[in-house]
């Protein structure tokens, strides 16, 4: 059977549940002897019977009284079935209101015609507009207590379809009703003979299935890549959730942001025919022509269709939800698709009251329930789309404290940046305390220059064996070389940190500062590295200067665009591997000749 | 995509998640419809194999074709099987048959205390050990981080609150009143030390659903499910002391699906055979606070 999910939003007491109730039992969607059962209840705590208790299963809820969690109730017509959820209206919920609101495709905005639009009305209707809820219908609610005036819901009518005009959501409809009488819910009742809309019921069934996505362009954020060598299974998989569009066996793709290419070889499922396409919302696996080296975060696009846009740096529109203000100066996560980079909040363009959708000026911060425009920083580039173009690469969650304190939907891209990084290193610079001895004086007394020397290369491809030969070769002429396992930063300084990809970007900044200290030392610094791309290599760079960092790759590079100064061969022997890096060492005039 | 495929598509896409996100991660596994549909997701989503530990809380009163099932599927299926056990309450028989506690505090004590204390890895564990075909008490149990569980939201009230990912504290306890938001498919994968998450990848699954899924991709199930040939069923797995079977004549998948549809269980919730929920009105709800699946 056809399904759709609905949401039931409002403020708080305008009928929400009562809404949900009655739609329950007068599709006969109940259990049998749930109505019975909870007015049984009802008459032994003496209060009245109310359509809402019946999804008031948690003690909690009875005992405060309102709806605390967007919980889910099935119900069906003829038409199809339906998961209702039932958005709570008080403030504090909000959070479970965006659960809600953000699995629904229609939305039924419930309005107490006696209080008229309150607070929660507007933020809700906001709400909707940025979680993407394009097909909304207004309950205009307890008419009976308004006498079923034409008058009273005219005046709501023109005030809602005013304020959601400005947010861009144009009604399907507004229905007069009473949802503890029943009246208008599931048929036409005699009470308004000047209404002539739909009832609530017909009102939903005639919402349509959002049009299918398979239009757009494609994208993949690769989840995870697999390879299970149990059973003797060879294939390397790329698994995920396709988000939009279409892809065929044999056609081109790009991977952003490392822009690497290759072609579909096949479409991984298991327990089904093998299929030459695939398209949106299959959760699905790929294997490629060429075995690239992309990491899970990556999106995968149709080398055919528009390019998502790859920056740092973007505008947003953003809805906080911590306890915690948003606030400049500390780091963050963000989850946009399947990527999870660091990031800061560099500017609050404009903050908006979400219950009264005025704008403040000024704010430094963006606290809780506020709307904000915001300009945001990564600490590694971001493919993504605007919002508006394709909204499914568009929105974002930032993580704050282990927990999602904020949702967003991308404006636009801004070129690319570093300015956190950048400052950083002016501030460092600036207060930097230089030795007594200089550099070049200390380079004569050692007989060589300082350097940052990087292996790099795939996992077990032999670099740490380089890097200790190399740092014994060296040492034993007099060089002041100093080898450091990757692991024993790993688990030494940074064994804190969490794992996940932004703990990543903290090693690699940590190993930038670490080799800024040890090249004042004057030292030969050697490490390894398995999994750097090319803005890692930048980050280093950056973090290393004013010295140099020499990058020694062994075997096929694993960057995309990065200009390698020098390669070995996978299977060059270990010893005239050595001879060839200090014969570099002193092209680059690290080793200065004279002393050797 | 039909609505299976979408309930599928999810499903995977949040075992996928689950099992990127958390390095100590464990599904448990009931035997019942649910969960092993749960674990032919797992199939799906990592292209034919299992690989993550599933756990079964043994409370030594379930069905006895429950446990011949268990391991032949285990064996079948290479799966990497794991079970627990409250041994001490047992060996102290405090439990319903034996008299001595009611059906509320029997789950309590070789459900919930046994579920906790084995996935804190306090108590022992026991592995299926395929070549030598008999379970092996784990050496040295460290904690699960990441649970996964087949509950769904139609089956009772509380139920219908869980998020896909929901967080449990060193108590194991659930703080309906806060919990993580979620939306566009991301979900609470950071988590405090000393806390673990629950992950729900069947919420919007119905039974329906579960038995449509289970006739469409021909998945093996238990036969408790179907008529006897004596008119009876069960029509949810538990503990043979507290689990009635229904009267029923659907002897397939199909012929269930029909009735659960059209037929007499279109109006009555699945779990009315279970007598422990009745004991006390929110007695589901208290459980489930204290880590009941």
């Amino acid at each position: 059977m056809d399904r759709m999910n609905i949401v039931i939003v409002g403020h708080v007491d305008h009928g929400k549940s009562t809404v949900i109730g009655r739609l329950l039992a007068d599709t006969g969607s109940l259990p049998e002897g749930k109505l019975e059962q909870v007015k049984a209840t009802c008459a032994k705590n003496a209060k009245p019977f109310e359509y809402a208790f019946l999804l008031d299963a948690l003690k909690d809820e009875q005992s405060q009284g309102i709806t605390i969690d967007a919980a889910r109730c099935f119900f069906h017509t003829k038409k199809r079935e339906y998961i209702v959820i039932d958005a709570p209206g008080h403030i504090e919920f909000l959070k479970n209101m965006i659960t809600g609101a953000s699995r629904a495709e229609a939305a039924l905005l419930v309005i107490d015609a006696k209080e008229g639009i309150l607070e929660n009305s507007k933020r809700h209707g906001y709400l909707l507009s940025m979680l993407g809820v394009r097909q909304v219908a207004v309950l205009v609610n307890k008419m009976d207590l308004v006498e079923y005036s034409e008058k009273v819901f005219r005046a709501i009518e023109k005030e809602c379809g005013d304020f959601l005009k400005g947010f861009s959501i144009k009604p399907s409809a507004f229905i007069p009703m009473s949802a503890m009488n029943g009246v208008n819910m599931i048929a036409k009742a005699p009470e308004m003979p000047w209404y002539t809309g739909l009832s609530v019921l017909e009102q939903l069934d005639s919402f349509q299935h959002e049009s299918t996505s398979e239009a757009y362009p494609f994208r993949f954020p690769v989840q995870d890549i697999y390879k299970f060598t149990e059973l003797a299974d060879e294939r390397r998989i790329m698994a995920g959730t396709i988000l939009t569009g279409k892809i065929q066996v044999g056609e081109e793709v790009v991977f952003f942001p490392s822009k690497k290419r290759t072609r579909i070889k096949t479409i991984e499922e298991f327990n089904a025919p093998s299929k030459p396409e695939a398209s949106a919302g299959e959760a699905i696996g790929f294997t490629t022509e060429t075995q690239l080296y992309i990491k899970p975060g990556e999106l995968m696009v149709r080398a055919s269709d528009p390019a998502p846009a790859v920056s740092t740096r973007f505008k947003a529109n953003i809805f906080w939800m911590g306890h915690a203000p948003l606030v400049k100066g500390k780091k963050y996560k963000l989850k946009l698709g399947t990527s999870r980079p660091s990031v800061r909040l560099v500017e609050v363009l404009n903050v908006l009251d979400s219950s009264e959708l005025t704008s403040i000026a000024n704010k430094a911060q963006v606290d809780r329930h506020d709307v904000a425009e915001c300009i945001f920083e990564t600490g590694k580039p971001l493919a993504f789309d605007k919002a508006g173009d394709l909204r499914e690469t568009g929105r974002f969650v930032i993580v704050d404290n282990y927990e999602i304190a904020g949702a967003g939907i991308i404006l636009e891209a801004l070129p690319e940046d570093r300015s956190i990084l950048k400052d950083h290193i002016a501030q460092r610079e600036k207060i930097w305390e230089r030795s007594g001895v200089h550099s070049s004086e200390r380079a004569g007394i050692y007989g060589h220059r300082p350097a940052f020397i990087l292996i790099a290369g795939k996992v077990n491809i032999g670099k740490q064996k380089i890097a200790r030969e190399l740092e014994a070769r060296l040492l034993k002429q007099g060089v002041k070389a100093f080898y450091l396992g990757i692991s024993n930063l790993v688990s030494g300084l940074d064994s804190e940190l969490p794992p996940g990809a932004e703990s990543q970007e903290e090693v690699v900044w940590h190993l930038g500062e670490l080799g800024r200290i040890i090249a004042e030392s004057g030292q030969v610094f050697i490490t390894t590295a398995s999994d750097l791309d090319d803005f890692d290599i930048e980050t280093l760079r950056i973090l290393n200067s004013p010295n140099e960092i020499l990058v020694i790759q062994v075997g096929a590079s694993t960057f995309s665009s990065f200009q390698l100064p020098f390669v070995l061969g996978e299977n060059e022997p270990l010893g005239s591997a050595v001879e060839k890096i200090a014969a570099f060492l002193k092209r680059k005039e690290i080793l200065l000749e004279y002393y050797l | 995509m039909d609505t299976l495929r979408k309930l599928e598509a999810q499903s995977i896409h949040i075992l996928r998640e689950a099992y990127k996100e958390f390095k100590s991660l464990v599904m448990l596994w009931s035997i019942g419809k649910d969960s092993t549909v749960l674990l032919w997701l797992a199939r799906k989503a990592f292209f034919g194999h299992v690989p993550l530990p599933l756990l079964h809380i043994d409370t030594h009163y379930k069905i006895p074709e429950m446990i011949a099932y268990r391991d032949k599927l285990a064996a079948d299926w290479h799966l990497n099987l794991v079970y627990g056990e409250n041994a001490q309450a047992l060996a102290a028989k405090q439990t319903y048959p034996d008299g001595k506690v009611d059906r509320l505090t029997c789950c309590k004590l070789l459900k919930s205390e046994a579920l906790r204390h084995t996935l804190s890895g306090e108590w022992p564990r026991y592995a299926f050990d395929h070549k030598l075909g008999r379970y092996v008490q784990e050496a040295n149990p460290q904690p699960y981080t990441g649970v996964i569980v087949g509950v769904r939201a139609d089956e009772e009230g509380s139920r219908s609150k869980e998020r896909y990912f929901s967080p449990r504290d060193k108590q194991n306890d659930w703080n309906i009143g806060d919990q993580p938001p979620e939306l566009w498919s991301q979900y609470k994968t950071d988590f405090a030390p000393g806390t673990h998450v629950r992950v729900h990848p069947l919420l919007d699954w119905t039974e329906l659903n579960i038995w449509e899924y289970i006739d469409r991709e021909n998945i093996p199930i238990i036969p408790l499910y179907f008529n006897n040939g004596k008119g009876l069923r069960y029509r949810s797995l538990g503990c043979y002391p507290c689990t009635g079977a229904v009267k029923s004549n659907a002897r397939n998948v199909k012929e269930i699906i029909e009735e659960l549809r059209t037929g007499k269980f279109s109006n009555i919730a699945e779990r009315s055979g279970r007598a422990q929920d009745k004991e006390d009105g929110g007695g589901l709800e208290t459980l489930r606070r204290e880590g009941y699946m």
